[in-house]
């Protein structure tokens, strides 16, 4: 069924009675081509690029819960190639090139809101970092501004750039940054790859690999075995429960990050902030609601909550650069789980098992890059040789000292 | 202003009337009204408009959980969106609007929605608004914006204070109705430290509702008394206006005090709000229990609630909403509503769709009959029954109480992943899993009588604190059984609300499921259900059986509710509370910041210290002038500079020198006593973490010092060192950064200033370069003399225990005086280093190797110590790898600032071709232009060639230079003079 | 969450500072033939359990101290806290 303004009329007429569900709920098979395990955004987003770019019908998603019940259905929606390295901003200006054309690729709206994102400067070593990071955002073909505070004034009139603690001296602005609504991006792969012929199977767990001679034949699951040529791994959150079923340790420790919405309100933040001096970064839903987050709890957590002291550091920010905010109430509070790599870049690469292939550690920026991630995993699974633009996100890198490592924080994951 | 609808008892103060405005018209109420009953009382029903199709709302409830009724309260800067009318305690003077609407409250023509709501059912925003691809922030979303949202910001700053607090106790108890003033009884005689909060304004919970008696007493006034008791003793702290929004780990729960919501403006010096951190061994949860609607054609008409609120607003307000009241019951609760009305003299109708409902004598009850719709468009008029003949019948009625029964409130005891399970007796979830040290009691429990409420909060409390001897006497009250049957909407409905904030039908949760989108939490993210202001407390329940029934299933196989902090919305003001503006964090000043304000001083802030920028004089009117100028006294004559917030580390020990030479990549161990050296710290990792110099004060004891910014997480590692690789080392540190002021005293004549100060002899064969001692100032006051430079010239850094910082600075100026002594900022001293080529975070920046800061040799082989091993990895150690290098405009007018990227010369410009990058660049007074460091691939190998330096981010593209990074006195003659 | 520090009682853990696997106690020699192998390992794997987890926190805020914690990543249970030098001792990081 594709969708359109007119489909959304002609249902109306007829007491929305043809509208058919966006993916099936079909029984596993005894064996697919190959198996992507994880019904999130990057495994959704890799079986339809399996199916449309590279030809791979014979695949199956299966997840343990519901779809899009995970890291793409709790983040905080904003999407972005503000990245200074190498190895990291041609993949993420990919990424963000795919959501340019998203809902046209997938004959849904997710809808990707290019409204731009701001990141405050408060020093001059901040400026230098940032010009920096601005010039090699544009010398890889993205877009990249650098704002005055007089600019910033204008777009943002009540942000307190001079009287404040940390007063804020400019801004590195990506205007094609900006948000997208998270579930959709889910249900929009979900029924596009369903269409392309992916069996979605949920309510499925992978209790084991089945590992013959060194190769991956397939997955033990709560709902049998389901043989499989290629296995890809790509749930972030359990990366390392996950592969420990192969007996791999993994660069990556898991952390919760928690967001946080705020009531419904009428349009106040046109675009994406990030606080430089704190812990803070803020958008607006189209719903009204203000979504916004800051840094991770900071210890090892499979909980999906976080604790008070981590939401007090949050809306201080908040009030540092915004105390027009002091009488929006805070909705609700939740956490997910962010698979924090030793450098803060993901990888996407072949295990020592053939036919078992990985892709997680993304720490918090899962969600920009979920259509390049899929569009590489796809790449990866069908051709066995990484995507260009993801060569770098490599197992051995740590072993071979070719870190990625954006912050510069080195090997303790919860600074990244 | 008549309150037409007002009418006796109820626990208002009927002596203090409040007037207030509510869309600028002037009503009156009664201290203890909140704004919905005091307008109800004024036959005001309708109060707001629903967040999609903009239907006409009023009040649904009477309590904290309310989808409808949201306001603008207040005007100006403390206008707060999205208040609940029904919480919200009246003041006079109070001023409030209504919101989310265009036009007025009753012509609001965002209701146009409304007729378009065929077409924007569930999710229809999915399908729709993809062509062309450009419109979507162009014209979709911007229209979608404006119309979304609930209510407005002001615009303004808070202008109100927020508090935190931490609170300590030995039970906590939540929610003071029967079950929590009974535990809490019960507990405070036992001498046990006790907290109850309540959200409510007026304690007793439901008491103050009902019209049940406790003993002989009326249910609110034995309630009024117990509070009474309790605030009377020593070990009780009473927290009404207080929410306990969330159950955090460990005990700890978060709490909301309103301490001034309830007045027009806060008392002088007092908080708006307080967040409190409770820290508890054991909790109860006497929360209660929230009613549910049932859902039915137009189920939302203002006048249209749930049957308790009437109840409430009857019992506790003396309002009855409309002379003439339905009520549509599947419970015998509901049943409680008619009578309590009736004895109001109310004329009331029941319908109760059991066949099997129980006769009342006073008034109709039409059992086996149905509400299939309503009439009237601001506020109900009629509705239209169903009855169990089939027949229907019109009903004449201004309001219509619902109860499709009680969920208990478990909304706290989900906070840390427990689920309810289900409960059949009750047709409701009830607490299963709950946070450790948590127990609930009353009806939160599903205990839904005001006897077991009572009896359950005194066992809750006997057998949390482990309490000996009998429980206490459990006073009478009522011990009706619940008798329900499951009744969740009306068959056939075309448009059956089940979250009323949301506009979430009926239809649209078959749509979902029609759709494949069947779990609740598909159901709640794809229709909105439960995502209002309210999180569905009210709702929820109604769109997980529709769900079931649908799905074939039953309720907890489709799932169960799921809450989340916190209980109810929160200001943000109160989770940043003092933290905000110029106190957002703590200003650290250094020694000579009241000597360099008098100077006139800009300041900037480095981390949370503020350090002088530059000292401008009256002439000059660019910071460049400023900065030149000291840059160039220094280098031809001395300045000095305040250097206090430098990391200092206090090692001292036995084995300290074997401790640096683990913490230090280079040689520490052969260091004389008397000297002090560079030292680079590596991460684990290979990375340069750190660097600074390490003095050796005497055998067993030296002095580190660490840059400013990592100050804290240097010292933090040589914790680590110590207490977890080497725990037996004979090391102790102590981190002195604040206990000693420090100066740099720079320039040719840096001596000669010094030696008027310090007492010791420091001739240059007496204290050579790199030397350091303990020695004494001004006639005796301990001092440690350094002679470090980071500026390149003859240099010493003085320190003296901090008191004597201020006296220091003045007295170095005035021995200075004679030798035009310059006090410089931290430009100045960035300016200099630059022109030394040291490195600092610029190019420390945490990506970078030894060997990348031209340092790589300094990496000792012979010596095990941290991050040598895993520097030594290939990727670190390639040909091209970058190498720091000094860079200088061809032009020299031209700027070559930091951040720009190194190109070659005629080679293209973009990534794939990157050489380099300026880590640090500033104007050199002495050079008389431009010179900046940068790392450049290969850069040792590249001094004298020609590059491309560009920043397309600030359209620079200029020709420069490569160089050694040492601009200034290569050979180290001036430092070591 | 709250950490029973040995000596001081139950503390905020805001008072800490993280850093994460205690296994960080366990360095390597730099003399052993698989150096870089042991190396790579001490610094970058990590078991990263769903469960029992023994992490290092430091006392910032109060005595300096490093703790080896035992907390359940999942419920946050914690149950047992110790002196890091302890641990180290016991592993055999004495002189």
């Amino acid at each position: 069924m594709r969708y359109s303004g007119l489909r959304v009329i002609k249902e109306a007429l007829s007491g929305h009675k043809g509208w058919t569900p966006a993916w099936r709920e079909p029984d596993p098979a005894a064996h697919y081509d190959i198996v992507i395990i994880g019904g999130g955004g990057h495994g959704l987003a890799t079986a339809h690029y399996l199916a449309k770019e590279f030809g791979q019908a014979r695949v199956a998603v299966i997840e343990k819960g519901w779809i899009g019940g995970g890291n793409v259905g709790r983040n905080t929606t904003i999407i972005r190639s503000n990245y200074l390295l190498d190895g990291n901003e041609p993949f993420y200006e990919m990424s963000l090139k795919l959501w340019e054309g998203l809902e046209q690729d997938l004959n849904y709206n997710a809808m990707v809101s290019q409204r731009g994102i701001l990141n405050l400067i408060h020093s001059d070593g901040q400026r230098d970092a940032f010009i920096r990071r601005g010039n090699a955002m544009i010398l890889n073909g993205a877009d990249a501004d650098l704002l005055s505070t007089a600019d910033i004034k204008k777009r943002y009139p009540f942000l307190k750039t001079h009287d404040a603690r940390f007063p804020i001296k400019g801004g590195l602005a990506q205007h094609r940054g900006g948000t997208v609504r998270h579930d959709a991006v889910a249900w929009g792969y979900a029924r596009s790859a369903d269409q392309r012929g992916v069996e979605i199977i949920q309510n499925c767990e992978v209790t084991g690999f089945r590992i013959e001679g060194g190769v991956c034949k397939g997955v033990e699951t709560s709902r049998g075995f389901i043989g499989a040529g290629k296995v890809g791994c790509a749930v972030a959150g359990n990366s390392s429960r996950l592969m420990s079923l192969a007996n791999m340790r993994l660069p990556i420790e898991s952390h919760v990050l928690q967001a946080f919405v705020s009531e419904g309100l009428k349009p106040v933040l046109p675009g994406v902030i990030t606080f430089g001096a704190g812990h803070f970064y803020c958008s607006q839903s189209d719903k009204g609601g203000l979504v916004f987050g800051g840094d991770i709890d900071g210890y090892n957590s499979y909980a999906q909550r976080g604790n008070l002291p981590t939401v007090e550091d949050v809306c201080e920010g908040a009030m540092a650069i915004f105390p027009m905010l002091g009488r929006a109430r805070l909705l609700r509070m939740w956490g997910g789980i962010m698979d924090m790599s030793m450098d803060g870049s993901p990888i996407i690469d072949k295990t020592h098992i053939d036919g078992l292939y990985f892709n997680g550690g993304w720490c918090y920026g899962g969600f920009k890059a979920t259509p390049a991630s899929g569009f590489a995993f796809a790449h990866l699974l069908a051709k066995d040789t990484p995507h260009p633009t993801a060569a770098a996100y490599r197992f051995d890198r740590f072993e071979k000292g070719l870190m990625i490592d954006e912050k510069g924080m080195g090997n303790q994951p919860n600074l990244h | 202003m008549t309150q037409k609808n007002r009418i006796a008892g109820g626990q208002i103060d009927r002596n203090t009337t409040c007037k207030f405005t509510f869309d600028g018209r002037t009503y009156a109420g009664h201290a203890g009204d909140t704004l919905a009953s005091a307008l109800l009382a004024n036959g005001v029903r309708l109060m707001g408009r629903s967040f999609k199709y903009h239907r006409p709302r009023g009040p649904m409830t009477a309590s904290s959980d309310e989808p409808n009724a949201l306001v603008h309260l207040r005007s100006g800067a403390r206008t707060e969106p999205n208040t609940r009318a029904t919480t919200t305690e009246l003041f006079d003077g109070l001023t409030a609007t209504s919101q989310n609407r265009l036009g007025s409250l009753s012509f609001d023509l965002l209701a146009v929605n409304d007729r378009l709501s065929t077409f924007l059912t569930a999710g229809f925003y999915y399908k729709t608004f993809m062509w062309p691809a450009a419109f979507w922030e162009k014209v979709y979303e911007p229209i979608i914006r404006r119309a979304a949202g609930l209510g407005t910001l002001s615009f303004e700053d808070d202008p109100d204070v927020y508090d935190k607090g931490f609170l300590h106790c030995d039970l906590l108890i939540i929610g003071a109705g029967p079950a929590g003033l009974m535990a809490a009884l019960t507990a405070a005689r036992s001498g046990a430290e006790v907290i109850l909060a309540d959200e409510d304004f007026r304690m007793g919970g439901r008491l103050n509702s009902e019209t049940y008696t406790i003993d002989d007493a009326a249910g609110a006034d034995w309630a009024a008394a117990t509070v009474s008791e309790l605030a009377n003793m020593p070990n009780v702290r009473l927290l009404s206006r207080t929410t306990v929004i969330g159950a955090f780990d460990h005990g700890i729960y978060g709490a909301v005090e309103r301490v001034s919501d309830h007045i027009a403006t806060p008392d002088a010096g007092k908080p708006r709000q307080i967040l409190w951190r409770i820290y508890t061994q054991k909790t109860i949860l006497a929360a209660g229990a929230i009613e549910r609607p049932i859902a039915f054609n137009n189920n939302d008409r203002p006048g249209i609630m749930t049957a308790s609120a009437l109840r409430s607003y009857a019992n506790r307000f003396g309002v009855a909403v409309n002379k003439r009241t339905a009520i549509f019951t599947n419970d015998d609760d509901g049943h409680r509503t008619a009578t309590d009305l009736h004895a109001k003299g109310v004329k009331v109708i029941v319908i109760d769709p059991r066949a099997d409902a129980p006769r009342a004598r006073d008034y109709e009850v039409l059992a086996g009959a149905q509400v299939v719709d309503t009439m009237g468009r601001l506020g109900l008029t009629f509705a239209k029954v169903c009855l169990a003949d089939g027949t229907e019948r019109i009903i004449e009625c201004g309001a219509l109480g619902t109860s499709g029964g009680w969920n208990p409130n478990v909304h706290l005891t989900c906070h840390q992943r427990g689920r309810p399970v289900w409960n059949d007796a009750l047709a409701a979830f009830v607490p299963d899993d709950l946070p450790a040290g948590m127990t609930v009691a009353g009806a939160a429990k599903g205990d839904m009588s005001t006897a077991g409420a009572l009896a359950g909060g005194a066992q809750a409390a006997h057998s949390a604190l482990e309490l000996k001897g009998r429980l206490p006497a459990i006073p009478q009250a009522e011990d009706a059984p619940v008798n329900i049957t499951p009744f969740w909407y009306v068959e056939g409905a075309s448009r059956a609300w089940v979250d009323q904030q949301n506009d979430v039908t009926v239809k649209d949760v078959k749509l979902s499921h029609q759709e494949g989108f069947r779990s609740v939490e598909h159901l709640k993210r794809y229709t909105t259900l439960g995502m209002g202001t309210d999180q569905g407390k009210t709702a929820n329940m109604g769109g997980l059986a529709i769900m079931a029934e649908l799905a074939g299933k039953t309720i907890p196989e489709v799932g169960t509710t799921m809450f989340r902090p916190p209980y109810t919305p929160v200001a943000i003001g109160a989770f940043g509370g003092r933290h905000r503006g110029q106190d957002f964090h703590p200003k650290r000043l250094t020694p000579s910041h009241k000597w360099a304000e008098e100077q006139g001083a800009v300041f900037v802030e480095v981390g949370n210290w503020m350090r002088a920028q530059w000292f401008p004089r009256k002439d000059e009117t660019t910071w460049r002038e400023s900065v030149d100028r000291e840059v160039l006294a220094t280098r031809k004559s001395v300045g000095v500079c305040d250097v206090t917030t430098l990391g200092k580390v206090d090692v001292q020990g036995a084995d300290a020198a074997d401790f640096l030479n683990l913490i230090y990549c280079n040689g520490f161990a052969k260091l004389p006593v008397g000297k002090a050296r560079y030292g680079l710290m590596l991460r684990e990792d290979g990375i340069a973490m750190d660097d600074g110099t390490a003095a050796r004060m005497a055998e067993d004891h030296f002095v580190v010092t660490t840059t400013t910014a990592n100050a804290l997480s240097v010292y933090r590692h040589m914790e680590f060192v110590r207490q977890c690789l080497v725990p037996d080392l004979d090391v102790q540190l102590i981190s002195t950064t604040e206990s000693w002021a420090q100066y740099a005293v720079a320039g040719p004549n840096a001596r000669r200033v010094l030696e008027k100060i310090v007492d010791q002899d420091i001739s240059n064969a007496a204290f050579s370069f790199m030397a350091c001692a303990n020695i004494t100032v001004c006639g005796g006051l301990r001092a440690r003399l350094f002679r470090i430079s980071f500026s390149g010239e003859l240099a010493f850094e003085i320190a003296v225990p901090t008191a004597y910082g201020d006296a220091l600075i003045r007295r170095i100026m005035t021995a200075g005086a004679e030798f035009d002594i310059t006090p410089y900022g931290t430009e100045a001293l960035g300016v200099m280093r630059i022109e030394k080529g040291h490195a600092t975070g610029n190019e420390l920046n945490g990506t970078t190797t030894a060997a990348n800061l031209g340092m790589g040799r300094m990496v000792s082989d012979k010596k095990d110590s941290i991050g040598s091993v895993l520097s030594r990895r290939e990727g670190l150690n390639r040909a091209d790898d970058l190498r720091a290098v000094g860079i200088k405009p061809i032009d020299p007018t031209q700027p070559v600032p930091a951040g720009a990227h190194l190109m070659i010369s005629d080679g293209p410009v973009d990534a794939a071709h990157d050489q380099g990058y300026v880590t640090s660049a500033c104007y050199s007074p002495n050079l008389g232009h431009h010179i900046a460091l940068a790392f450049l691939k290969n850069g040792e190998g590249r001094i004298g060639e020609t590059m491309r330096l560009v920043s397309p981010l600030t359209d620079i593209d200029v020709q420069v230079e490569i160089c050694s990074a040492h601009f200034i006195d290569p050979k180290g003659e001036r430092l070591r003079a | 969450m709250i950490i029973d520090h040995p000596l001081l009682g139950p503390r905020d853990s805001a008072e800490f500072t993280y850093m994460g696997d205690a296994r960080l106690i366990e360095r390597p020699s730099p003399d052993s033939p698989d150096a870089a192998a042991a190396f790579y390992d001490y610094a970058y794997l990590r078991d990263n359990p769903a469960g029992w987890h023994r992490e290092l926190w430091f006392h910032e805020a109060g005595d300096r101290s490093w703790l080896v914690v035992t907390r359940n990543t999942v419920t946050h249970e914690i149950s047992k806290v110790e002196f890091a030098s302890d641990v180290a001792r016991a592993k055999g990081r004495s002189k």
